[in-house]
């Protein structure tokens, strides 16, 4: 057991270092300066002023050091816990602008997550071997998966929020409304929740649907399955068996599919405006905040692992083989 | 039969499935819709979290990011309405009349070749109780001293600032650079010197100023992500001095996602004042929508900045003035102006100068040197300078052979510029002239502009304000520098203009006919050397809706003339002042 998560631990202490040093990099490689750009913005008159703050501003920054020592210097104030100061939200630290938008990239992600991963492997276990059901859901299934997130997203917005004008088409709340705990408030939170949320979790789902409903019908040929019915187990039973063992493709299946959520996620939040990661990486892209840029990234990354972390103890306890397995080699 | 019931059953249970998956999710969430649905807009007064639509005033256009700072000194990355709604200029500008109007001041004149002598109003108060008097004033100069202050170019030509008594105060200066003087008079926002005493220099330029304490009409309410709230404060000077009064109780500022958002929330009148550049407002604003513009038709926008195009005068062949000229005669501005913007913009005068500027343009110089679009000609002056099309590409080569081959720049995204730059492109083909619309990043843009590495690139960065001393110093500023951040990017040298540039600088204000024989004599530099094309006049994008409040700025009749905007730098030409003339619409 020590072995084995000592393993994975290594592996994603490795991940973390090479993901954390390639989001150093990029933004570093992007043409043009970010200094240079704010200032540009900033539309300062006088040639001597702009020049005397953009040496400021980049001796600040630390950009006019050589690039080894700025990484360095990275590594130094990111174990301190320091992610520096944006640049485009200035002078706002990183780490402010991160932990205001997490909570709404959080919001949608973990329920459209597990709530697709839910309905979808419960729905495409119910559709298997039931011929009009299955002849309906194996096609929207595809069609869904296939769906680019933003596509939908677009979609949604058009058909609920600009055509039915049931749902907002951009923001966090109600533009009259203050942050409290009102129900108004939280009305209108959750009202402007539901589009983004919907486009993530109808993605999602179609692809467990179609997943389960392949597994189930696998399973369900298999030999244990034929020696039950021999022995004339009701039907309930020999699924129920079935279930569990197709649900372990599906949670490895989970881990795989983090990555692309979390991209899928960050899509569906600039269609919608919704103030969360997404909506940063977009505007540090553009802004060249490579600060925030930066910090949006690492806790992306960290996101991912520590979830990946948590899949990897999940199948030890869903799959007694792994339990076995770790045995035999301990 | 059974085929097309396969068919049928998906299409069938899509529906089932997204009305199923709406109702299920919908009850997941912690309230039902409807209660969600009171986030519409009409939420009672009494729910204390809820501005009551009557007595906000909805905003956008200026923030495109969520509000970091309230530092008055951040001109350009402030909350909306810092520098206005909260700090207030000396002097506020009015650039449809050319007029300057006592504000915290309450007169200033020359008093010397070189001295100043300002009068600031009596019983103003900052927001905390506190008197405003001299040394506020004297203090927020006195902050140009710091080398990283916007304004610090200012202390290389002012000597002192210097208390008379609480309400007057001397300046002298060394040079006496009127035109720019006036602009820093409407310009620089007077901060509370017993709050902002002893703060160091980062602190000054860096800091967030959180609860920042003015003498305007508004105060901080809150912020969030996407908005900035303003609440009115009691006991504003100007309601007692001017008797003026800002109606809106609250204005709430939000933050631009994009302008299909601000389109959006304007028709459902969630927007009382766009200042978005929504591309085809014409439409709507012929049509019954509700919306206003300042003009109802073409340009249907006040002018606010000319887009040049830069030629990079240090390349070959830019450097030669006979082939600008013929660029510059070879560009379809009217094809930009109707077919990319749809008339929301003006074609440029020859000068470049705004319309507001107009007396400026000496039309003498520009009925005989002034240009317009005209291919044959273009293709005229490039046969007289020797360029000849020898390969027979249909494209001209230089006099010594060498192909020419230029890329225009304009930054990825911006649609309407990136349009016109393809219309600058073909119309420059279809005279001969090779050039390629090429579209980086603004970021690499910024880089290879300032380091003089283009061909030609687009740009507005100067806008509107009492003097064309401005425009000029743009154009003609020099020396070159290693890095052209602000002006002259074309690294046009000619030191005539230059010298004619800060001659106009010392010329007074009201001294327009001074003013005229100097900028005639530039325009005549300017357009017989043309290092620089202009274009056209971006509007003051400027969208109102009348539901809630009325009495915008319009060219109607009796409408003030103020301009319509709550830009950064704008609220103290007019914008603070166009607050005061609001009416509720519905009459209490």
């Amino acid at each position: 057991m020590r072995r084995y998560f000592g393993r994975k631990l290594l592996i994603y202490g490795l991940t973390f270092f090479v993901a954390v040093t390639i989001n150093w990099m990029i933004p570093r490689f992007m043409p043009g300066d970010p200094v240079q750009s704010m200032l540009s913005r900033a539309n300062v008159a006088q040639p001597a002023a702009v020049e005397a703050m953009r040496a400021h501003y980049t001796a600040m920054f630390g950009l006019d050091l050589p690039l080894w020592q700025q990484y360095l210097n990275f590594w130094g104030s990111l174990l301190k816990g320091d992610l520096g100061i944006s640049i485009w939200l200035f002078p706002t630290p990183v780490s402010d602008v991160i932990v205001r938008a997490v909570p709404y990239t959080l919001g949608l992600l973990i329920p459209s997550i597990l709530l697709s991963w839910f309905a979808g492997n419960r729905f495409g276990a119910f559709a298997a071997r039931r011929k009009w059901l299955d002849n309906s859901v194996l096609p929207i299934g595809y069609v869904l998966t296939a769906t680019p997130y933003m596509w939908l997203a677009i979609l949604l917005a058009w058909a609920l929020g600009i055509v039915a004008g049931i749902f907002p088409v951009a923001g966090a709340y109600g533009f009259d409304l203050q942050a409290s705990w009102s129900w108004t408030f939280l009305g209108s939170l959750a009202q402007h929740w539901f589009l983004p949320f919907a486009s993530l979790f109808l993605v999602a789902f179609g692809g467990w649907a179609i997943g389960m409903r392949n597994m189930i019908i696998y399973e369900l040929e298999a030999d244990y399955v034929n020696y039950l019915r021999a022995l004339g187990a009701p039907t309930r039973l020999v699924r129920r068996y079935a279930f569990r063992n197709a649900i372990l493709p599906q949670v490895t299946g989970l881990a795989l599919q983090l990555g692309v959520l979390v991209a899928g996620a960050l899509v569906t939040e600039i269609v919608f405006s919704y103030p969360g990661l997404g909506h940063l990486i977009l505007q540090a892209i553009q802004n060249q905040d490579f600060f925030l840029l930066q910090g949006t990234f690492l806790f992306i990354v960290i996101g991912v692992l520590i979830a990946n972390f948590i899949i990897d103890v999940a199948y030890v306890l869903v799959d007694p083989r792994t339990r076995t397995g770790m045995g035999g080699a301990a | 039969m059974r085929n097309r019931s396969r068919f049928l059953i998906p299409v069938l249970a899509a529906g089932l499935l997204s009305a199923a998956c709406s109702g299920g999710s919908g009850s997941s969430t912690p309230t039902g819709p409807a209660e969600g649905a009171a986030g519409g807009g009409a939420a009672a007064p009494a729910d204390g979290g809820a501005f009551p639509r009557n007595e906000t005033l909805y905003t956008s256009g200026t923030q495109w990011g969520p509000p970091a700072n309230w530092n008055p000194l951040r001109e350009w990355d402030c909350a909306t309405g810092t520098k206005g709604l909260v700090y207030e200029t000396l002097f506020m500008y009015d650039p449809n009349t050319d007029k300057f109007s006592p504000w915290l001041a309450e007169s200033g004149d020359w008093t010397g070749d070189l001295e100043y002598t300002l009068k600031l109003r009596k019983d103003i108060t900052w927001s905390d109780g506190k008197p405003f008097t001299a040394d506020d004033v004297i203090f927020t100069f006195e902050l140009g001293k710091m080398e990283t202050v916007p304004y610090h170019p200012l202390w290389s030509w002012m000597k002192s600032a210097t208390k008379v008594d609480d309400q007057t105060i001397k300046f002298s200066f060394s040079t006496a650079n009127h035109q720019e003087w006036a602009n820093h008079l409407y310009s620089r926002a007077i901060v509370p010197k017993h709050l902002w005493e002893g703060r160091s220099e980062d602190e000054v330029m860096n800091g967030v100023n959180e609860k920042p304490v003015g003498t305007g009409p508004y105060a901080y309410q809150s912020h969030d992500q996407d908005r900035m709230v303003w609440i009115k404060r009691d006991g504003w000077w100007a309601t007692k001095a001017l008797n003026k009064d800002v109606k809106p109780k609250y204005i709430v500022d939000i933050v631009n996602s994009s302008n299909e958002v601000a389109m959006g929330l304007l028709l459902q009148k969630g927007l009382d004042l766009s200042n978005n550049f929504l591309p085809g407002i014409a439409n709507l604003v012929k049509g019954s929508f509700g919306i206003k513009t300042f003009y109802d038709q073409p340009p249907y926008m006040l002018s606010a900045n000319t887009t040049w195009m830069w030629f990079n005068t240090a390349k070959k062949p830019m450097d030669d003035k006979e082939f600008r000229k013929a660029v510059a005669y070879a560009i379809d501005t009217k094809k930009i102006v109707e077919g990319v913007y749809g008339n929301l913009v003006k074609g440029s005068d020859p000068t470049g100068l705004l319309p507001q500027w107009d007396k400026y343009v000496d039309k003498n110089v520009t009925s005989t040197l002034g240009f317009s679009y005209n291919p044959d000609k273009a293709k005229q002056l490039l046969a007289d300078a020797g360029y000849k099309d020898r390969n027979g590409d249909g494209l001209v080569e230089s006099p010594s052979g060498a192909k020419i081959s230029l890329k225009l720049i304009v930054p990825a995204g911006w649609t309407d510029w990136m349009e016109a730059a393809r219309v600058i492109s073909s119309s420059a083909k279809a005279a001969g002239i090779d050039i390629e619309a090429d579209f980086p990043d603004y970021n690499a843009l910024v880089d290879v502009r300032n380091q003089g590495k283009f061909d030609l690139v687009l740009n507005n960065d100067k806008q509107l304000a009492n003097t064309p001393w401005l425009y000029y110093d743009y154009l003609f500023r020099l020396p070159v520098q290693k890095l052209q951040s602000t002006t002259n990017y074309g690294r046009y040298e000619n030191k005539r203009a230059w010298e004619l540039t800060q001659q106009l600088d010392q010329v007074k204000p009201e001294d327009i006919e001074g003013m005229k024989k100097v900028t005639s004599e530039l325009q005549k530099i300017q357009l017989e050397d043309m290092p620089v094309v202009p274009l056209w006049y971006n509007g003051l994008w400027s969208q109102t809706t009348n539901s809630t409040w009325k009495n915008w700025p319009t060219s109607a009749p009796n409408a003030p003339k103020y301009p319509p905007t709550v830009w950064r730098n704008w609220l103290e030409m007019g914008g603070t002042l166009m607050l005061t003339e609001l009416q509720p619409a519905s009459g209490g």
